[in-house]
């Protein structure tokens, strides 16, 4: 929705110049003056309007594959199940928008460290990390705090809607994955 | 000197010239009388995007300058910036502005250390990363004479990233003031951990949590050379001496994440307002309480905090200090002035001003602060509630998430003529606000 978002005022006078030109119908001056508009206004937002539409198509593209998987494991229980345990444990610092907060807290978009390699989020998740990381350039203070006092049902739900969630779109987490890290890594 | 250069753009048309003449001839007077207040200065017309009270006008001395933390202005005017992370290399800035319009134009780098404090004071200027405090001889102009030569006044100092930032001050008989932050948020075993027990004792205090004093005349200090001046204190990062009664002054930064922790005890709103963001008077020895005690102040009483047994309404801290001032919580009170200049209105003069930059502790409540307030003072105590003094600073009514504010104030310092300024670490804009009584 957001990447739609900036194509909105274009569509928008596009639209009620089109119907209108439609139903004036009668004199050719009106028709011609409207479709050179129309020709005109469509050049002024053809730019924008083709980048959102590529960049949209990706993330649609993105999301598609993503919710064939999550598909597979009733993701969309998981995304609400996630919600409610990012809201009670990781909001505050993360924030709703997964922004982070500027030199403390590290957001949640557009880093691999959420959207990447499933063993390294879930080693984070599950056993914090107190390293000060480095995320897109910028060092964040504060301890991540552990959360293996989870279970594993909930550890799948947080990981698989942080991953899909702030504009990410990666595969999600199953409960088996979080359990077969817990063995491999005995935490 | 707008009408010097009117004149000279128009000086072809003699009659708009002459008419321009009788207006400056006419408007002389008030010109004259204005220029007193504020001299020349390039005035905001929107208040830089500020809102200030009546018979206050907005300077933009600077934007884009990084991550500006603390500030410090010297008496001929130069404007030295310390910032959180170093650009191209340089952490301190000195600002100047040569041609009298309050808008910096002429900026110099130095120092490859990040870090939040800087002080003038006794012909140097200090200014610390997150281990050390440095000092750099001054010339007559206060500038800095050896700018990659600093002396090393104190280091050694913890650092463990949380609140590792070193903020300084300097009283009148030789000492500099700086704090350690408490590298914890309560000092649980595990910080920020659910279910992790406070610490007993906490043994955080013994190298942070706290102010230290040292000597402003010897190098190389560090722990062993200092004084543990007072303690049980989570994180400060706005200090000031008052030179009116001669005590230290401090605010802290209180504990986060009541409700993550102890959902049971607190909601979300209850832990969005609590606890008290605070000013103490320390004086040597004095403890604060943290991490045993916070302060509420809607019971305006010192709680047990529930990671040492409390349950909301237990009291605690009876040998702790009470603060000065009580501040909704996490505000952030980043900076704290006390204002001596003579340009503002009598109810300012020896007053505190405190640059909060604004909360994320608050989420999923709205977030509040990203303000500079102001506390009147009478003989050294508050002389009355707090206000706000400076808003606008984030540059949208409602604010969910830290990242949505396009400023938020971090430091403040007090202009030769008595002018406030403010810094900014989001937008990296230096502010100077000004009398006019206009």
């Amino acid at each position: 929705m957001f990447l739609m978002m900036p194509g909105v005022p274009c569509t928008g006078l596009f639209i009620p110049v089109s119907n209108q030109s439609t139903k004036s119908g009668s004199g050719i001056q009106i028709k011609l003056f409207f479709t050179i508009l129309l020709v005109l206004l469509f050049a002024g937002c053809g730019e924008t309007k083709r980048n959102n539409k590529e960049s949209s198509e990706t993330a649609v593209e993105k999301a598609t594959n993503a919710s064939t998987k999550i598909d597979s494991v009733r993701t969309p229980e998981y995304m609400s199940a996630g919600k409610q345990v990012y809201v009670q444990n990781c909001l505050v610092c993360h924030q709703a928008t997964g922004s982070g907060v500027s030199g403390l807290n590290p957001p949640l978009k557009n880093t691999l460290y959420v959207t990447g390699d499933t063993d390294q989020l879930l080693a984070i998740l599950i056993n914090g990390s107190n390293e000060g990381l480095v995320v897109n350039g910028s060092t964040y203070s504060n301890a991540m705090p552990a959360f293996g006092m989870l279970s594993d049902a909930e550890i799948a739900h947080v990981a698989s809607y942080i991953r899909n969630s702030f504009g990410n779109a990666a595969a999600p987490v199953t409960s088996e994955e979080v359990s077969a890290f817990r063995s491999k890594t005995g935490k | 000197m707008n009408i010097f250069s009117l004149l000279k753009i128009r000086n072809t048309n003699l009659l708009f010239a002459f008419s321009l003449i009788i207006m400056f001839a006419a408007c002389r007077e008030e010109t004259k009388d204005k220029e007193e207040a504020a001299p020349d200065l390039a005035l905001s017309e929107d208040h830089a995007g500020l809102v200030v009270p009546d018979g206050f006008g907005v300077v933009k001395v600077a934007d884009s300058l990084g991550k500006p933390r603390h500030i410090a202005v010297t008496s001929k005017g130069g404007i030295y910036v310390k910032l959180r992370e170093a650009v191209d290399g340089k952490s301190i800035l000195y600002l100047e502005d040569t041609d009298g319009d309050g808008v910096a134009d002429s900026k110099q780098g130095f120092g490859d250390y990040g870090g939040s404090g800087i002080y003038l004071g006794n012909n140097y200027l200090y200014a610390t990363s997150d281990e050390a405090i440095f000092r750099y001889p001054l010339d007559g102009n206060a500038k800095v004479t050896a700018p990659n030569t600093p002396d090393t006044l104190v280091h050694k100092l913890v650092a463990r990233r949380s609140h590792a930032t070193k903020s300084i001050t300097m009283d009148k008989a030789g000492n500099i003031y700086v704090n350690i932050g408490a590298y914890s948020n309560a000092c649980q075993e595990e910080d920020r951990t659910l279910g992790s027990p406070g610490m007993m004792p906490c043994k955080i205090l013994d190298s942070a949590g706290g102010i230290w004093r040292f000597r402003t005349d010897k190098l190389m200090q560090s722990y062993g050379d200092g004084t543990r001046f007072a303690t049980g204190l989570r994180n400060v990062v706005g200090l000031d001496w008052n030179s009116e009664i001669n005590k230290l002054f401090v605010t802290q930064h209180g504990r986060d994440q009541l409700n993550t922790l102890y959902p049971d005890l607190y909601d979300t709103e209850s832990s969005a307002t609590l606890p008290a963001e605070t000013m103490y008077m320390v004086e040597e020895g004095d403890d604060a309480g943290w991490p045993y005690i916070y302060y509420d102040q809607i019971k305006k009483k010192k709680i047990l905090s529930p990671e040492y047994g409390g349950d909301t309404k237990k009291t605690g801290g009876e040998d702790a200090i009470d603060p000065v001032v009580a501040f909704p919580g996490h505000l952030a009170p980043n900076a704290l002035l006390f204002y001596t200049g003579n340009m503002f209105p009598e109810k300012y003069k020896n007053g505190a001003f405190i640059a909060f930059h604004g909360s994320w502790n608050r989420a999923p409540e709205v977030q509040e602060g990203y303000m500079v307030a102001f506390v009147p003072f009478e003989n050294g105590k508050p002389g009355g509630d707090w206000e706000v003094f400076a808003d606008g600073f984030a540059g949208i009514d409602t604010i969910q998430s830290p990242d949505q504010a396009a400023h938020r104030p971090t430091g403040l310092a007090q202009g030769p003529d008595g002018s406030l300024y403010v810094s900014d670490d989001a937008g990296g804009t230096l502010y100077r606000i000004v009398y006019t009584g206009e």
